[in-house]
């Protein structure tokens, strides 16, 4: 479970969050959503601990990520805006780094590399380096090293950035797959479609401010329109753009 | 395995791959000096060559005016060609380069020189040109020697004793030891050594903090439930590896440059055995992590590996500064020095190059002091690590 609790963050004279508070809960995919530049970044940037809120709490299973920043990311994969590779290392060795520092013994670390090379479908370029990969392939790597020590709860910023429509359908039900495995996955997008059909709670973020956080159903409900795109459009009051 | 040495073995696996980092740690950055430095102690020979074996080659007109000078010059093995030129002529012939020397004999030497009074030759050269000079400076010279001679039998001719002619006998002691005047070539040599160094980590403390940022897997590094400051120190340490070996492959082409090329020829003895270039190692090994931790510092600030290979190139010319003074100002190697990174390193090599004593204490400040800047250095490296702008 991912809680954000009154996170406040400035920069400068930019007000990139304010008084952001929702809660991503285990066996559900939560949709932060919103246009570009309305701060879903500095969100989930600040969920992960990478930046640090001037107020408000942001707990990873109930463990604040600032005061036991270690702790509560063991119980956390991320899956960053730039989620690049090392190049000159294989796939394997990419996952295999990124598990050894998060402490894993090298056995362990082993027979969990085969299990999400497997599920991931990486098993033809597994021993390939890096260079050269294709977008579907990177995100794969990337996202078996967010997931190398098993974390109950998974951060993904824009992944669907640059894929192509076969890449984004084999990451459509990658995450369908860690629901299905009871895990917390809170995922950002500026894209509806994609919103409105994996996740079962959306935030809607807009100008640093949550607008709405509920059931893609309630949200249409709520603002009486068929398609959570005019539902969104509502709710921003029709000004930003969105894909 | 600890956090610090998986870095490490990841950096270093991986640069290990990089052509870039390989070429300039391994090959560019140790073999440069050393082929340099042979290029130009092998160009100094050359000219030493021309200087004392070649024999001296002047163009002479009017020759038949001065018999007994033509005698001379011939009995010094000088070689002369007859052309009769004006004095225009001898002129342009130094001008288009056709006659390097060319001395003229004029109609009234002979009268002048029977009547024992100041007999006029006139020498054509071109100051200019370095190479000429020297030709020269060779043909006054034996021109010297001869009035000399003359005038001493002038002198005895008239029942007067030459040595009247000689107030004073000045003889010059020239107290430099092959080794010393070795020094002056070999002070450009210190400081290809720190640049090779330098140069070993040069790619892997880009790649490592502003290439990590460029790829974006900095973010996902950063993410890690891991200390910043041991993330940042094996990549230091990284960078240190590959320092030490292209420290260690540049000393061992100076070894091989040295024993090639013949230095005692011109007047040098050269003290780089096998065993002095392992001193020099430990002599530069403090400066290591120096030169690692400033690279990485200053790096970390760069978004992009461009932007941090322009800054960095302004690193690479650091150490330089300090030689260059010393240069300048000629420093001899003093303990109050020691304190100062790269100059200390350059004045303990060049003392162990001379031949000169030094002291165990100098070593030591001189490491204590490049280590306690690189610990300073560190310190402010790992604090930017752990700010929010790292993410760029």
């Amino acid at each position: 479970m991912i809680e954000a609790m009154g996170l406040n963050k400035r920069f400068g004279s930019i007000e990139a969050a304010r008084d952001v508070s929702f809660v991503a809960r285990d066996g559900e995919i939560t949709g932060l959503l919103g246009a570009n530049g309305a701060g879903k970044s500095t969100c989930l940037r600040m969920l992960y601990g990478v930046l640090t809120p001037d107020s408000g709490k942001a707990c990873i299973d109930g463990i604040d990520i600032r005061g036991e920043t270690s702790k509560a990311r063991a119980h956390l994969g991320v899956l960053p805006h730039a989620a690049g590779l090392y190049n000159n290392l294989t796939a394997r060795e990419n996952i295999r780094y990124f598990g050894t520092l998060h402490g894993m013994e090298p056995k362990l670390l082993l027979a969990r590399t085969a299990e999400l090379s497997l599920a991931l479908g990486m098993d033809g370029f597994i021993e390939r380096r890096a260079k050269g990969f294709s977008q579907g392939q990177r995100i794969k790597v990337a996202l078996a090293r967010a997931l190398v020590h098993d974390p109950g709860n998974v951060v993904l910023d824009e992944p669907t950035n640059g894929l192509d429509v076969m890449a984004i359908r084999n990451l459509r039900e990658m995450l369908l797959a860690l629901k299905a495995q009871g895990r917390c996955v809170l995922f950002s997008s500026h894209v509806m479609q994609e919103v409105a059909a994996l996740c079962d709670r959306v935030v809607i973020i807009g100008h640093g401010r949550v607008l709405a956080d509920a059931t893609v159903q309630e949200i249409r409900e709520r603002s009486g329109t068929p398609t959570l795109e005019e539902a969104f459009l509502q709710v921003l009051g029709g000004t930003e753009g969105v894909s | 395995m600890p956090t610090l040495l998986t870095v490490f073995a990841k950096e270093f696996l991986e640069n290990l791959r990089d052509r870039r980092t390989l070429l300039s740690a391994l090959l560019f950055g140790p073999l440069f000096g050393p082929l340099l430095f042979g290029l130009m102690v092998s160009q100094m020979l050359k000219q030493s060559v021309v200087e004392s074996d070649v024999p001296l080659r002047v163009t002479i007109s009017g020759g038949h005016y001065a018999p007994g000078l033509i005698r001379y010059l011939e009995g010094r093995g000088v070689k002369l060609t007859h052309k009769e030129l004006s004095e225009n002529e001898a002129r342009a012939a130094v001008r288009s380069g056709g006659s390097q020397v060319v001395l003229l004999v004029p109609p009234e030497y002979p009268k002048l020189f029977v009547e024992a009074r100041p007999a006029p030759i006139l020498l054509f050269a071109d100051s200019a040109d370095s190479q000429t000079r020297k030709i020269a400076d060779r043909a006054k010279g034996m021109l010297g020697a001869y009035g000399s001679t003359i005038a001493q039998l002038r002198l005895e001719m008239r029942g007067v004793s030459p040595l009247l002619s000689i107030p004073v006998a000045v003889n010059e002691v020239d107290i430099a030891t092959p080794a010393g005047r070795a020094v002056v070539v070999l002070g450009f040599m210190t400081y290809f050594v720190l640049f090779a160094l330098l140069m070993g980590g040069l790619y892997l403390a880009i790649d490592s903090t502003a290439g990590e940022r460029e790829r974006g897997s900095l973010e996902a590094l950063l993410s890690l439930p891991v200390a910043r400051s041991a993330l940042v120190g094996g990549k230091i340490l990284a960078t240190c590896a590959y320092m030490c070996i292209s420290l260690a492959l540049s000393l061992t082409a100076f070894v091989c440059v040295f024993r090639f090329v013949p230095l005692e020829r011109i007047g040098m003895s050269a003290n780089l055995s096998a065993g002095t270039a392992l001193i020099f190692f430990g002599i530069c090994l403090p400066f290591v992590p120096l030169g690692a931790t400033l690279m990485t510092l200053v790096a970390s600030f760069t978004r992009t590996y461009r932007e941090a290979q322009t800054y960095l190139t302004s690193v690479l010319l650091v150490p330089t500064l300090p030689i260059a003074f010393a240069s300048i100002y000629s420093l001899k190697t003093k303990s109050s020095l020691m304190i100062i990174p790269s100059l200390s390193q350059h004045l303990l090599m060049t003392s162990v190059l001379k031949d000169e004593p030094i002291l165990l204490r100098d070593v030591l400040v001189s490491a204590v002091a490049s280590l306690g800047l690189a610990m300073l250095l560190f310190v402010l490296t790992a604090r930017h690590w752990r700010r929010e702008t790292m993410l760029g």
